[in-house]
């Protein structure tokens, strides 16, 4: 059995130190004779005393204890695990652009401006929208300025819509971000081939409609066949349609939400633009509006003006404020143009088609072992359904475990929730045939065990540093820190 | 066919592909679009650049920026210019944190969650709060997560928010606010510091929380033990935003009766990167705890009873209650709080409080220059106490933007210009001083400024 790992705080010992200050060579006034002692601390902060090997080696050995794309196949649906390239983290590291401000004047960081204007405009063009903003810093941030900037647009022509649609396949971030810019949310359950049913959309609008929100290809990684139909039952109502970018990967330069009638669009850069994931952020949520609703974008926004030079352009007096300090995850967005400068617009293109190749190969390999939840074509993902494990006693979740003895990073569970038992798979472009044949195997071989020895599945994982872990504690009973101090 | 060095597929992956599909060619793969809708031209955007032009490119990029090894930075508003550890960039660079995605499988994933109870444990610590989560976006997101909780756990609609917070943090607050339907009211200034007694007065028992900062942005230490018993005494919140790197010195939120502490963690070893991405953190009292927005993690243990760590308390969040989430956050910033942690692990018990000191003596010795500094064209406006940034009225008329701009050609990153954020200290400017600037950096700038206004 694999040794505990120590917390930090267990390393201490009195008297280490893993810091490098300057002496002070300003007067020693101490702090009592400039600030009130009421306000000063009262407790030491206790922190660890270790020194600098400790560091290295503490965290060296956590990341030992971490999967991530390096390490292997990592086909989480939704998520477009691809890989990130590393030049992207070189050049986000130059001077340049980490070590600046974000108050300078702006003939001092006119590099960085442009960068910014020339992102605004590539993913306006990927998008087909016609302006953008780098200020949300997330998915789900992107969703909810697209939102507020939805419900500016109604309030600005005397509008009081009040309701937003969500598909019953939608992100969990689709409803709450439509609860935190004031709506409420209506669900519409999915046809028999996984689609908007569009009855139940005409049922669902109305004069209150402010949006549908959709994302195309859906999660079931369906592309929505009658989106002219949708754009058109929405806009006949009054309403605008958003558009969750999450699952760009599979159209880019093939189809461009502006083109099919969406009015509000966010991309994950962190997703289809490669940016790292890191953990579980940070990402970048960049909006694009069609013209109608330019004016009611966050402050500031990158222009160009008559001489050429970029600058902040705060002056707009229709706006929704700011939705984030500064301008936006601004390192991210580095990464995410120096990306979109490897392929350029037929490398994007070609990225997508690879990717939805990969996807469809791997569904229709595995359909003969486990049930495709909707047959035909996907595009960048699709889903299975787990529920014949049923029949031995297993779960889906026991799938997922078991991949984990294959050192694979198993897909997405249980999402999207209309699909029983779901295996959701993203392949992404960046895998190789190999990997993907190697990996389906390991599926079809673990059906196999299922079958014949399902307490093999139902115990796995073996190889991790720790076995299945005990959540229903870890919420009833909270330990949310260590209370080392 | 196109090659590139992320793409493996060849000629001949692609022909047994589509055999295998039962296709002829890719494009079949996308007959589902309606063809009124498909893109069919080249997109109009920047095209490819091979490595050696891309990297040229962007050191082009970059070299047009005054960054911090070439100038001398004496900027902060919410962003300064600390010494980062260089051990931080080798943790953060290890790809088994950076390129994973948030840690749904714990079992291959105990070094992030790890990582992040120990961040948790790090923030209350420094916070003497009793709960932390696993990071927010940005601080400035985090004070209006915190109005929001507020709302939610009083059931109140008012936010009664000091003007002496972040000018940017506040506009968020507004922006969200328009959305959850509350209403905000703003607290004026006096001597630099949040004005009581227009405070009392504008407490009500609608008053879901008070919005405090502390140093606040105009450099000053808030009275917070006078502030507590006005807004607990009408059943309010106290939701403080803190400089971490402060606490190394200051009396902690927790101690000092916060319900809600929020900051950002950017003087905990993040870069400045024009202000992102850096890292917001959310600690709450005890009873809040499952009112907290985005990701928490929890201790527990294995089959064979092994320590080990889990996402916990998820019935909050939106994967699973959808409209009726706490929040909507999904992604956060974890790397920046793993780079937090790092630098929290480095500094220890002593070096926090040791840089904290530097930054305070810096400063002061900064402000006595400038308040001894001849002409009379600088004096300092406020006397309430400060930590590491500090207003300065310059004589009247000044341009700020023409100064600032002497001073770059100068070689310096001159002062935020506070006019711009509030009309009535149009003139004045702050000064952020911190342990990276030397008494001779600190000199000549003095005399920069000097020369400047004379």
């Amino acid at each position: 059995m694999k040794p505990e790992k120590a917390l930090i705080f267990e390393l201490s010992k009195p008297g280490r130190i893993a810091y490098s200050l300057p002496e002070c060579d300003v007067p020693d006034v101490e702090p009592s004779e400039l600030i009130p002692s009421h306000l000063l601390r009262s407790k030491t902060a206790e922190f660890p005393e270790v020194y600098e090997v400790d560091v290295i080696r503490h965290y060296t050995e956590l990341s030992r204890r971490n999967f991530g794309i390096d390490n292997g196949f990592y086909p989480l649906g939704s998520c477009t695990m691809k890989y990130n390239p590393k030049i992207n983290e070189d050049v986000a590291r130059f001077s340049g652009f980490a070590k600046i401000h974000p108050y300078q004047p702006e003939e001092s960081i006119q590099g960085a401006l442009e960068l910014l204007y020339t992102l605004q405009n590539d993913l306006a063009a990927l998008t087909g929208m016609d302006q953008v903003t780098l200020q949300p810093a997330a998915g789900a941030h992107g969703e909810w300025t697209g939102l507020m900037l939805i419900r500016a647009y109604h309030e600005s022509r005397g509008e009081q819509r009040t309701k937003v649609i969500v598909p019953d396949s939608s992100h969990g971030t689709n409803p709450a971000s439509a609860t935190t810019a004031g709506f409420a949310t209506i669900t519409i359950p999915s046809n028999e081939r996984g689609m908007v049913d569009l009855d139940a959309l005409r049922a669902a609008v109305g004069a209150d409609t402010a949006a549908l929100m959709l994302t195309n290809p859906s999660t079931l990684g369906l592309f929505e066949e009658q989106i002219v139909e949708i754009a058109e039952i929405i806009h006949e109502a009054g309403g605008l349609l958003y558009y969750d970018g999450a699952n760009s990967n599979a159209i880019m330069g093939i189809a461009r939400p502006g083109d099919m009638g969406f009015d509000v669009v966010h991309l994950n850069l962190h997703k289809t633009m490669s940016t790292p994931h890191g953990g579980g952020g940070p990402g970048a949520g960049p909006v694009g509006v069609k013209n109608k609703l330019i004016p009611f974008l966050p402050r500031p926004v990158v222009c160009k003006q008559a001489d050429g030079t970029f600058a902040w352009d705060f002056d707009r007096p229709q706006s929704i404020g700011r939705v984030k300090a500064f301008y936006g995850n601004f390192g991210i967005l580095v990464r995410a143009y120096a990306y979109i400068r490897t392929y350029g617009p037929e490398g994007l293109r070609r990225v997508s088609e690879c990717a939805v190749l990969n996807a469809n190969y791997m569904m229709n390999r595995l359909a003969p072992y486990y049930e495709v939840a909707y047959p035909g074509v996907c595009k960048h993902e699709f889903v299975l359904s787990g529920k014949k494990l049923k029949a031995f006693g297993l779960r889906t979740l026991d799938v997922a475990k078991r991949l984990l003895d294959f050192g694979y990073h198993p897909p997405t569970i249980y999402f999207p929730l209309n699909v029983e038992e779901c295996i959701m798979i993203e392949p992404t472009e960046t895998e190789s045939k190999e990997t993907l044949d190697a990996f389906i195997d390991a599926m079809i071989q673990i059906i196999e065990e299922a079958e014949h020895d399902p307490d093999l599945v139902r115990n796995a994982p073996y190889t991790t540093v720790v076995k299945r872990l005990d959540e229903a504690t870890a919420a009833r009973k909270p330990v949310l820190n260590c209370n080392c101090g | 066919m196109m090659k590139h060095r992320y793409l493996p597929m060849t000629e001949q992956d692609q022909n047994e592909m589509l055999q295998t599909i039962g296709a002829d060619s890719i494009g079949q793969l996308f007959a589902d679009i309606p063809e009124s809708v498909r893109y069919t031209g080249k997109l109009p955007m920047s095209e490819a650049l091979d490595e050696d032009a891309l990297l040229r490119h962007m050191s082009s990029l970059s070299n047009q920026n005054a960054d911090f090894d070439r100038y001398t930075c004496f900027l902060g508003a919410g962003i300064y210019d600390h010494h980062i550890p260089v051990v931080i960039n080798h943790i953060i660079s290890r790809s088994e944190f950076y390129t994973a995605y948030t840690p749904y499988q714990p079992e291959i994933s105990q070094g992030e969650l790890q990582a992040i109870f120990e961040f948790q444990s790090y923030i209350c610590e420094l916070t003497g709060m009793a709960v932390a989560n696993a990071s927010m976006y940005d601080g400035a997101t985090a004070l209006a997560e915190a109005a929001a909780l507020a709302g939610g756990a009083t059931k109140r609609r008012q936010i009664i928010i000091s003007r002496t917070v972040h000018p940017e943090a506040r506009e968020i607050v507004k922006t969200s606010a328009h959305g959850l339907n509350m209403k905000i009211i703003e607290i004026g200034h006096s001597n630099g510091v949040t004005d009581l007694s227009e405070l009392e007065a504008a407490m009500s028992e609608d008053t879901a929380a008070v919005l405090i900062q502390s140093p606040n942005f105009l450099g000053c230490i808030e009275d917070v033990r006078s502030i507590e018993p006005v807004v607990h005494a009408k059943g309010g919140l106290l939701v403080m935003s803190v400089n971490p790197l402060s606490l190394g010195l200051l009396e902690s939120p927790g101690q000092l009766g916060a319900d809600v502490a929020v900051g950002d963690a950017q003087p905990l070893g993040i870069p400045a990167a024009l202000g992102g991405p850096t890292c917001g953190f959310f600690a709450v009292s005890e009873p809040l705890m499952r009112r907290m927005p985005g990701r928490i993690v929890g201790q527990t243990v294995d089959r064979d009873g092994k320590r080990g760590f889990v996402l916990t308390l998820q019935t909050r969040e939106q994967h699973i209650r959808r409209e009726k989430a706490t929040s909507n956050i999904c992604s956060n910033q974890a790397l920046l709080a793993l780079c937090a942690s790092v630098y929290m692990s480095v500094m220890g018990k002593t070096g926090i409080q040791e840089a904290a000191l530097l930054n305070l003596r810096k400063a002061h010795y900064a402000a006595d220059s400038i308040r001894a500094s001849t002409g009379g064209a600088m004096t300092l406006p406020f006397f309430s106490s400060f930590y590491n940034e500090f207003a300065v009225k310059l004589s009247d008329g000044t341009d700020v933007k023409a100064l600032n701009a002497r001073l770059l050609q100068a070689g310096f990153l001159g002062g935020y210009d506070l006019g711009d954020a509030y009309p009535e200290l149009k003139g004045h400017i702050l000064i952020a001083v911190t342990e990276r600037r030397t008494k001779d950096e600190i000199d000549r700038f003095v005399l920069e400024l000097e020369a400047c206004l004379s």
